[in-house]
């Protein structure tokens, strides 16, 4: 009994529910990536239309605007296994719980940003971001996303037992994420004027596969906490 | 190897050793104290090149390096709060945060002041101060969320496990700051005071930051053993031991 | 008959009340053991410590002799827990709730899904999510894990809450087939247990005040 149950066979079947679940309620899952778009249309509105202006704030603005719409999405990390009570099934599935919070966390990262990643060519027209950034654009996004998800995790870890909304959740992680800004901001700049962003880029690598690593602890610890 | 600690843990022990100790950090916490910003701030000679503007690292200084102390002191709380759940170690993390984060404010306050004769303006986005304003908001953020919990002791465990990840977090937030600063290169308070940092700085400017960094420390402390000696006895008033303590002390 | 759990000497304390202290129990294969006691006893956060999620202020629990903390991979893997909060998302149907239940435990539902759903009473609802069921009709699908369980002990918390005669009945006839293999259940429940064609044990909470 307790042999046949292989750590993967439970990560496949709790992901599978999570991506049942998130598909039956599609309209979660675009109205950040909509909001991303819409802030990202009010700049030139408050800042001016001129090209030269927007390329120079692009990158900053794309990855200000990405970070506040991940907070909007993150809740849905363990707000409702917390309500109907799936979390403390989590907590007692027979490995190690880690692994479970591991598999929600791609499972979100997967659900979040590939809509984002499909949609920053077009925030990059928009701000008028230099042909040569693009890719710089589009890799930070994909290096950084997993810190979104995971450091988020541990945020929603330990406010899903109150019912305060976002505002003390993105007073607690935006601190953290400043990082990640620095980081993405500078890669995608350095590569508008033509040099190489390998660098920030690898810093950028460094921070995502720590947060990995060590946010399933993190956030394992917090839910014992909030399921008191 | 933790074992001869493990007594003070029980709230009555930490109670009494602190009412002992409070007078050791409380006086000469004072007189050191004032002796410090009587002596910077009056008697050591001016700076060659800032004149008298530069006197006020006598207070940015000390205030600016504790607030970071006091955050690794928090940690330490906060460790021996999820580890090893001792109730002690909560409220302490509770005790030392608004400590440190009105350090990070006088800190961040003078820094902006200094800024003003330096620079001509009041804030700078210099690598120090940053860092010293994310540091803040780490601070707001554990005061936060313990504040958010109706259950006192769920809310000092999950603030302890923020400032746990923030105590991770800080190196990285510093090295990508002072990253960031070189970027945008501007003119830095850091630079100003790394100046007064070296071996190279005069005796008389040296001693009496030092004796200003004992000084903010010891006052500190003392604010931190009262608070955290006020947190036990609310915590702990319907205890025995407690009523039997006020009342011998309200006689 | 061999101890299958054992709690010894547990603390629990909410804020700043003493739920229960020095409270000690002791579930043997082939048992049935009712919680008892009024509102706010403590009745849960006993499950609770029991059952893992919660850490007691004192005392310690053992499955078959282990401490629950160093086996905890081992010990959930025989346990079956049934909370207050059902665990069955809204969203999805019937079937695809018990679908991952039954794939987490390594078993996959394949073998007979419908079966399964006439025995809880639920045929003809497979299709429709479970937000549009009533309350009963959850409890139904979250008990259903019951029938798919190979875990040697249960631990439900209310489980008779919003269930009908035959519901009740039909938990009752599960109950006895699980002690009947030498299987163990630990519950709470307002109603005393009636008509259950087996010994219940009783373990009462007293209110502390």
């Amino acid at each position: 009994m307790a042999s046949e149950l292989s750590v993967g066979s439970q990560v496949r079947a709790l992901m599978r529910r999570e991506f049942r679940v998130a598909m039956r309620q599609r309209s979660d899952l675009m109205n950040p990536i909509l909001f991303l778009l819409v802030v990202v249309t009010l700049f030139p509105l408050g800042v001016g239309p001129e090209p030269a202006t927007l390329a120079r704030i692009a990158p900053g603005v794309i990855w200000v605007s990405a970070l506040l719409s991940a907070l909007l999405g993150l809740e849905r990390l363990f707000r409702d296994d917390f309500s109907d009570g799936a979390l403390e099934q989590m907590l007692l599935m027979p490995m190690a719980v880690e692994w479970a919070v591991l598999a929600k966390i791609i499972m979100h990262w997967l659900l979040t940003a590939v809509p984002l990643l499909i949609l920053a060519p077009l925030l990059a027209l928009l701000l008028n971001l230099p042909k040569e950034a693009w890719g710089t654009l589009w890799l930070s996004l994909l290096l950084g996303t997993p810190v979104l998800s995971s450091v988020g995790a541990i945020g929603v870890a330990l406010t899903v037992s109150l019912n305060k909304g976002g505002a003390l959740l993105s007073l607690l992680l935006l601190p953290l994420l400043i990082p990640l800004l620095i980081f993405a901001t500078a890669a995608v700049e350095t590569a508008a004027t033509g040099l190489s962003p390998a660098g920030p880029l690898a810093l950028m690598a460094a921070i995502t596969v720590l947060a990995l690593v060590l946010s399933p602890y993190a956030v394992h610890a917090a839910l014992r906490v909030s399921v008191n | 190897m933790w074992r001869w600690l493990h007594p003070y843990a029980k709230p009555e022990a930490t109670y009494r050793l602190n009412k002992k100790l409070l007078p050791w950090f409380a006086i000469p916490g004072v007189v050191i104290l004032t002796i410090g910003m009587i002596w910077g701030l009056a008697f050591a000679p001016p700076d060659y090149q800032q004149g008298e503007s530069y006197r006020i690292i006598f207070v940015h200084v000390p205030s600016a390096f504790w607030a970071m102390g006091f955050y690794m002191g928090m940690a330490i709380a906060a460790l021996s709060a999820v580890v090893w759940q001792i109730r002690t170690a909560e409220w302490a993390i509770l005790a030392i945060a608004p400590v440190g984060a009105v350090l990070t404010l006088i800190s961040l306050f003078t820094g902006a002041v200094w800024g003003k004769p330096m620079w001509g303006t009041w804030w700078e986005w210099d690598a120090r101060l940053t860092a010293q304003l994310i540091l803040f908001f780490l601070y707001l953020g554990v005061m936060a969320l313990y504040a958010a919990f109706e259950d006192e002791r769920t809310g000092a465990k999950a603030a302890g496990i923020l400032a746990l990840i923030g105590v991770i977090n800080i190196p990285i937030i510093h090295y990508s700051v002072y990253w960031w600063n070189t970027l945008h290169q501007q003119s830095t308070i850091t630079q100003a005071i790394t100046r007064f940092e070296k071996p190279s700085m005069a005796p008389e400017m040296l001693w009496p930051l030092l004796v200003s960094i004992l000084g903010f420390l010891l006052v500190s402390s003392a604010l931190v053993i009262l608070r955290l000696n006020n947190e036990i006895l609310k915590r702990e008033v319907r205890r025995p031991w407690a009523q039997t303590l006020l009342l011998k002390e309200n006689r | 008959m061999t101890s299958l759990l054992e709690a010894k000497g547990i603390r629990s304390i909410r804020g700043e009340r003493t739920l229960f202290n020095q409270l000690d129990l002791c579930v043997k294969t082939g048992e049935l053991w009712q919680v008892q006691g009024p509102n706010g006893a403590g009745k849960s956060s006993f499950l609770r410590i029991v059952a893992g999620l919660l850490p007691a202020q004192a005392g310690e629990v053992r499955f078959r002799g282990e401490l629950i903390q160093t086996i905890r991979s081992q010990y959930h893997s025989n346990l079956l827990f049934i909370g207050h909060k059902a665990a069955v998302k809204p969203e999805l149907t019937a079937i695809e709730n018990l679908e991952y239940y039954a794939a987490i435990q390594g078993q996959p539902l394949t073998a007979a899904p419908y079966e399964l759903l006439e025995r809880v009473g639920l045929v003809g609802l497979e299709d429709i999510p479970a937000q549009r069921l009533s309350a009963g009709q959850q409890r139904r699908i979250a008990l259903a894990r019951l029938w798919l369980s190979s875990a040697n002990l249960w631990i439900l918390d209310e489980p008779f809450t919003s269930l009908d005669v035959s519901g009740i009945a039909m938990l009752h006839e599960r109950f006895s087939w699980q002690l009947a293999r030498g299987g163990s259940v630990l519950l709470t429940s307002h109603q005393p247990l009636d008509n259950i064609p087996v010994q219940v044990n009783m373990l009462n909470l007293e209110y502390q005040h």
